[in-house]
C-alpha cells in the first residue's frame, strides 16, 4: 500500500504564505481564500494545521495519482469514521482538479505523518485544517495538466483550460484527457503550489452542493467494505485479552490449564501493562490467543488470574459524588474574574444557584476496538481503525523494539470512533503478540464487555452555578465551579485541575454580558483512564450553563429564548484571550474570534423554525439551547412530550449550526443529526458507574445507547450562513453539546421538573 | 462437521456445535460482512437470514443452521427487495461508519418482505433490534420507505 509512495519527494513544509497569498490576489478576491489562515501570528505562535504535528502538506504527489486510463486516486490521510471525510476530502481535491467525480477513486493513507502532515482525525479538525491544502493539492496538480498539454502542443499556458478531465485549447480546438497527461505529470516538477490558481466559489462543482455522494457507500450496504475487524489473512490467530478490572491493577499470578484445554486455544500470553499515568498504552493482562475468536472467548472465560490491588480499587461513583460536589461548593483554583461577584450577590434582587451531576460515559462505538498485526522478517505491520496512526505507529515500534521505518500503519474504515480510537493501546495489545508468531496475522479482539469496561471514559464532573439578578431580571453576577477528572492525568501526573483546552470547551469563554464573572476550577483526581469522547468537556459545561440560563429566566420570571438574548448582550465579536481562553480550540484568536452575532442568529433561526412560543397540546413542551465549541456555533430546539408513567416521546428536534463555509452540506446535517442522537442517549441512559474500582456497566442491557424507538420523530437541520467572511468551523463534533440541555428545560417546560443529573433514568417516572 | 448452506452455496465446517453462526461465517469461512457488536443478541449488527428470518447470528449455535438456508448480507443484493433497499440507502445518504448498515439492510429487507409498505410505527418496532451509534434512524426510516415506493413501482 505504501510502496507507491516511496518514490515521491517530501513536499516543501515552509510554504511562504504571504506570497501565496499575493498569487491570489493578483487572480482576484476569493470569499473562501480570503481569510487564509496565517500559519503564525506576530508573536510568532502557530495556529490551525500547522500547529498540530506534521503540519498540513499539499503536494500533490503525496495525495493525488493519476493513472494512464484517467483514474484519479485520491489519497486521504484523515480517518473515516462515519464523518464522510474520504468523500468530503475528495471532491475538494477533485473540484480544483476539474476532475469528473465519476473517474476519482480513494485510497487510504498509511500512519505517515512526514508524508502526508497531521493524520489525527479528532477535535472536529479534518475539513477544518485540511480544506485549503487539498484545494491547493488539486489546483496544483490542475495547473501541472495544463504546463502538460501546453507543452506538448507547443501553446501558452494561458491558452489551455481545464475541463470535465480533460485539458482543452479552445483556439485549436484540441484537448487531451487526463489519463493521457498523466505519465507526462508524473516526471514533472511540481510547481510551487502558491502558482496554482484557485477557483473562485461560483465555479465550484462538487465543494458547497448538495449532494449524497458517498465513496464507500455501495461497499458498506453490500458487506464489502473493510473495518479493523475484516482484516484477514491465511492462518491468522485471534486473540482475546484478560484485562484488570481496576485500573493501576496487574496480574499478581494466572494459572491457564484450563484455557489451554479449550478447542482451538493455541497459547496464553501475559502482556505487560503500564502503571498510570498510562497514556496509550495497553493496561496488560492475559492474552488467549485460538484459531478463531469464538474459541479465543471460551478460552479466556477459563483463565484463572489472581489481580494485584490498586490505589483506585475503592473507587466508587456515589461515594466520589459526594467527593466533587463538596469540592464544587468551595472556592476553587481561580480561572477567570471579571468585577466583584461578592458584591454583586450581596446587592442581589434575587439569587440563585443549581449544581448539576454528570457521569462518565462510554463511547462504545458500533465497531469494539480490533486490530490485526503481523512480525515478518522484521518488519511489524497492523491493520487498525485508528484515528491517530501516526502516533500508533511510534508507539509501536518503541513497545516491540523496532525502527520507525520498520513498521507500517494501515488504517482501515473504522467503525465508528467518537474519540476511543484515538488512543492505540489495542493496536498495541495486537503488535505485541504478533511478537509471538512471526510470520503469522494476529487480531485483537475487543468483546463489547471489554469496550464498555476498559474504556477511556469521558470525564464525570459537577458543575455549581450561582447567579444575581436585579430587580428587572438582568444578570448581575455568575459563578461556575466546574469540577471533574482531567484528561491530562492521562499523560502526567493528576493535578486533578482541568486543562486550558477542557476549560475552554465552555466555562471560561461564555461570552455573556454579565459585569461579574468568576470561574473556578477546584481539584479532583482521575480514578480511570479519562478520555477524550465527542465533543469533550463541552458536554458537561453546556449542559450546566445552558439549564442554569433556563432556570435563571425562569426564576426572572421571562421567556428563556428572550432571557438568554439579554445575557448574550449586543452582536461583538470576542478575542477568546479576553475571556482568558488562550486555547481557542487551537485557533488563531484574530480569525475564530467568540462572535455573540452568529450565537444569536442560530439561536433565532433554530427558535423560529421550531414555532417558539407556540401553544403546545398539554404535556408537550419545548426547550432550547445553543453553544460554541470547535469554533462553530449550534443550537437544538427540543419539543417533547412526557406520557404518563414518565415515558419521553421526542417530536421534533430542530437544529441550527453555523459553521462557516460549507463544503458538503448534507454530511454537515448528517452529523447533526447523529450528534442529536447521541446527545439524547447521553442524557436520557448513558452511564457508566463505578463500585470497588471496577465499572458496573459491561453490555447494550445496561449501558443503553438510542434505538430507533427513542430517536426524535424528526429532526431538522438549518444550515445558516454567516453573513460575513468567516473561516471554517469544526462539524463533528459540535452538534453534541446543545442537546441534553435543551432536552433538560423542555422536560422542564412540559412537566416543571428540572433535572439536574444525568442521565434522566427513571426521574420522570 | 457440520454443512452449511450460505448464500446459495453448500460449505463444509469443522467447528463445535454450540459456535455462534457469526464467528463461524466470519472467522472460519471468512465472510466478513456479518458484524460483532455485542454477543449476546442486543445491537442487531450480526443480523442474517434464516430461510428468510431475520437472525441473531451472535447468538444462534452453527447446529442450529443445519439444513436451512443463511443468506448474509454478501448475498442480500441478488433479492431484489435487498437491491432497493441496498439502493436506498445510497440514495438516502443512510451510512456514517457503516459498521451497523450491513444488519439494519438484512432487518429492513426482511421487513419489506413481509410487509412491503410498512408505516412508521411498523418500521420502529421491526428495527427497534438494531442500534446505530452513528445515529442514522431517521434516514434509514426515510430509505425504507424509498425502498418500498420502489417495489410498488416494480411491481405496478
Amino acid at each position: 500500500m505504501n510502496s507507491s509512495y516511496e518514490n515521491f519527494r517530501l513536499c516543501n513544509r515552509t510554504l511562504d504564505r504571504r506570497n501565496f497569498l499575493k498569487g491570489i490576489g493578483a487572480t482576484g478576491a476569493l470569499i473562501l481564500t480570503a481569510n487564509w489562515n496565517w500559519a503564525q501570528d506576530s508573536e510568532g505562535k502557530k495556529y490551525g494545521g500547522d500547529a498540530m504535528a506534521g503540519g498540513t502538506i499539499d503536494d500533490p504527489k503525496a495525495f493525488l495519482k493519476i493513472n494512464g486510463d484517467g483514474t484519479v486516486v485520491i489519497t486521504c490521510a484523515r480517518s473515516e469514521m462515519g464523518q464522510g471525510i474520504r468523500t468530503s476530502l475528495a471532491l475538494v481535491v477533485a473540484d480544483e482538479l476539474q476532475a469528473d467525480w465519476k473517474y476519482c477513486r480513494v485510497q487510504q493513507a498509511v500512519g505517515d505523518e512526514g508524508t502526508f502532515g497531521n493524520q489525527d482525525t479528532d477535535g472536529s479538525r479534518s475539513m477544518r485544517h485540511w480544506f485549503q491544502p487539498m484545494r491547493r493539492c488539486g489546483a496544483t496538480a490542475r495547473l501541472m495538466l495544463e504546463q502538460a498539454a501546453a507543452g506538448s502542443w507547443k501553446v501558452p499556458l494561458n491558452e489551455v483550460r481545464a475541463t470535465n478531465h480533460k485539458i482543452v485549447h479552445a483556439k485549436s480546438g484540441r484537448e487531451i484527457g487526463y489519463g493521457d497527461l498523466a505519465s507526462l505529470m508524473a516526471s514533472m516538477p511540481t510547481p510551487d503550489s502558491a502558482t496554482a490558481r484557485l477557483k473562485t466559489e461560483i465555479e465550484f462543482r462538487y465543494i458547497g452542493k448538495v449532494q449524497t455522494l458517498n465513496i464507500d457507500g455501495m461497499d458498506i450496504v453490500s458487506g464489502k467494505a473493510t473495518y479493523g475487524a475484516d482484516v484477514r489473512f491465511d492462518n491468522m490467530l485471534y486473540a482475546v485479552v484478560a484485562r484488570p478490572p481496576v485500573y493501576g491493577s496487574q496480574v499478581d499470578s494466572y494459572d491457564a490449564r484450563e484455557a489451554l484445554q479449550v478447542t482451538g486455544v493455541v497459547k496464553v500470553i501475559p502482556i505487560e501493562g503500564t502503571k498510570a499515568p498510562s497514556e496509550f498504552h495497553p493496561l496488560g493482562g492475559i492474552a488467549v490467543v485460538a484459531t478463531n475468536t469464538w474459541a479465543a472467548i471460551k478460552g479466556r472465560e477459563a483463565l484463572k488470574i489472581k489481580w494485584s490491588g490498586s490505589s483506585n480499587q475503592g473507587y466508587d461513583s456515589e461515594t466520589y459524588h459526594q467527593e466533587m460536589e463538596a469540592a464544587s461548593l468551595k472556592p476553587g483554583r481561580l480561572v477567570r474574574n471579571v468585577g466583584d461577584v461578592e458584591k454583586a450577590f450581596a446587592e442581589a434582587n434575587q439569587k440563585h444557584a443549581a449544581t448539576y451531576y454528570l457521569p462518565h460515559i462510554a463511547h462504545a462505538p458500533m465497531e469494539p476496538p480490533a486490530a490485526v498485526a503481523l512480525l515478518k522478517e522484521g518488519f511489524l505491520e497492523a491493520w487498525a481503525p485508528s484515528q491517530a496512526p501516526q502516533v500508533t505507529r511510534t508507539r509501536i515500534a518503541e513497545r516491540v523494539g523496532l525502527p520507525l521505518e520498520k513498521t507500517r500503519i494501515n488504517v482501515t474504515l473504522l467503525g465508528g470512533g467518537f474519540g476511543r480510537k484515538s488512543k492505540p493501546d489495542f493496536v498495541i495489545e495486537a503488535a505485541e503478540l504478533a511478537k509471538a508468531f512471526p510470520g503469522q496475522a494476529v487480531r485483537v479482539q475487543w468483546t463489547r464487555e471489554d469496550d464498555i469496561q476498559h474504556d477511556y471514559f469521558h470525564t464525570v464532573s459537577t458543575e455549581h452555578l450561582e447567579a444575581s439578578l436585579d430587580a428587572r431580571g438582568n444578570t448581575t453576577g455568575w459563578l461556575h465551579r466546574t469540577a471533574a477528572p482531567t484528561i491530562t492525568a492521562l499523560f502526567g501526573p493528576d493535578s486533578g485541575h482541568q486543562a486550558g483546552f477542557e476549560l475552554g470547551m465552555g466555562v471560561n469563554n461564555v461570552p455573556f454580558a454579565v459585569p461579574n464573572m468568576r470561574m473556578e476550577n477546584p481539584s479532583i483526581p482521575a480514578h480511570v483512564r479519562i478520555g477524550w469522547f465527542r465533543s469533550v468537556s463541552n458536554i458537561p459545561h453546556a449542559f450546566a450553563v445552558q439549564s442554569f440560563v433556563c432556570e435563571l429566566a425562569h426564576k426572572a420570571g421571562q421567556d428563556h429564548r428572550d432571557f438568554y438574548l439579554k445575557l448574550l448582550g449586543k452582536d461583538r465579536q470576542i478575542d477568546p484571550r479576553e475571556l482568558t481562553d488562550d486555547w481557542n480550540h487551537g485557533e488563531n484568536p484574530k480569525l475564530y474570534p467568540v462572535d455573540t452575532g452568529r450565537m444569536r442568529k442560530v439561536l433565532e433561526k433554530a427558535t423560529r423554525e421550531a414555532g417558539w412560543g407556540r401553544k403546545l397540546p398539554k404535556g408537550r413542551g419545548m426547550g432550547m439551547a445553543v453553544h460554541y465549541s470547535f469554533v462553530t456555533y449550534v443550537a437544538a430546539v427540543l419539543e417533547v412530550e412526557v406520557e404518563s408513567g414518565g415515558n419521553l416521546v421526542i417530536h421534533k428536534a430542530t437544529m441550527a449550526v453555523d459553521c462557516g463555509p460549507q463544503i458538503n452540506p448534507d454530511r454537515i446535517r448528517a452529523q447533526m443529526e447523529g450528534a442529536c442522537v447521541m446527545g439524547l442517549g447521553l442524557a436520557t441512559t448513558g452511564e457508566i458507574s463505578f463500585a470497588n474500582g471496577k465499572a458496573e456497566q459491561s453490555n447494550f442491557h445496561n449501558y443503553q445507547v438510542p434505538l430507533m424507538p427513542q430517536a426524535p420523530k424528526s429532526i431538522t437541520v438549518h444550515l445558516v450562513r454567516p453573513d460575513k467572511e468567516v473561516e471554517l468551523g469544526g462539524v463533528g463534533e459540535p452538534g453534541v453539546p446543545p442537546v441534553a440541555p435543551a432536552l433538560c428545560n423542555a422536560i422542564f417546560a412540559a412537566t416543571g421538573k428540572r433535572i439536574r443529573q444525568l442521565p434522566i433514568g427513571n426521574q420522570l417516572a | 462437521m457440520h454443512t452449511i448452506i450460505l448464500n446459495g452455496q453448500t460449505h463444509k465446517i469443522d467447528v463445535p456445535d454450540e459456535m455462534p453462526l457469526l464467528w463461524a461465517i466470519r472467522d472460519v469461512l471468512g465472510f466478513t460482512g456479518t458484524k460483532y457488536g455485542c454477543g449476546i443478541g442486543l445491537c442487531g449488527a450480526c443480523t442474517m437470514h434464516l430461510d428468510g428470518q431475520p437472525i441473531r447470528s451472535c447468538i444462534t449455535r452453527v447446529s442450529d443452521a443445519k439444513g436451512k438456508r443463511l443468506t448474509t448480507i454478501e448475498g442480500i443484493g441478488d433479492d431484489p427487495t435487498g437491491k432497493l433497499v441496498q439502493e436506498a440507502w445510497i440514495e438516502e445518504g443512510v451510512p456514517q461508519c457503516g459498521f451497523c448498515q450491513c444488519g439494519q439492510v438484512m432487518s429492513a429487507t426482511a421487513l419489506l418482505k413481509s410487509n412491503p409498505d410498512p408505516d412508521n410505527a411498523m418500521i420502529e418496532s421491526s428495527m427497534s433490534g438494531n442500534i446505530c451509534r452513528c445515529g442514522t434512524y431517521n434516514r434509514i426510516k426515510t430509505a425504507i420507505h424509498t425502498a418500498s415506493a420502489k417495489m410498488k413501482e416494480k411491481s405496478a
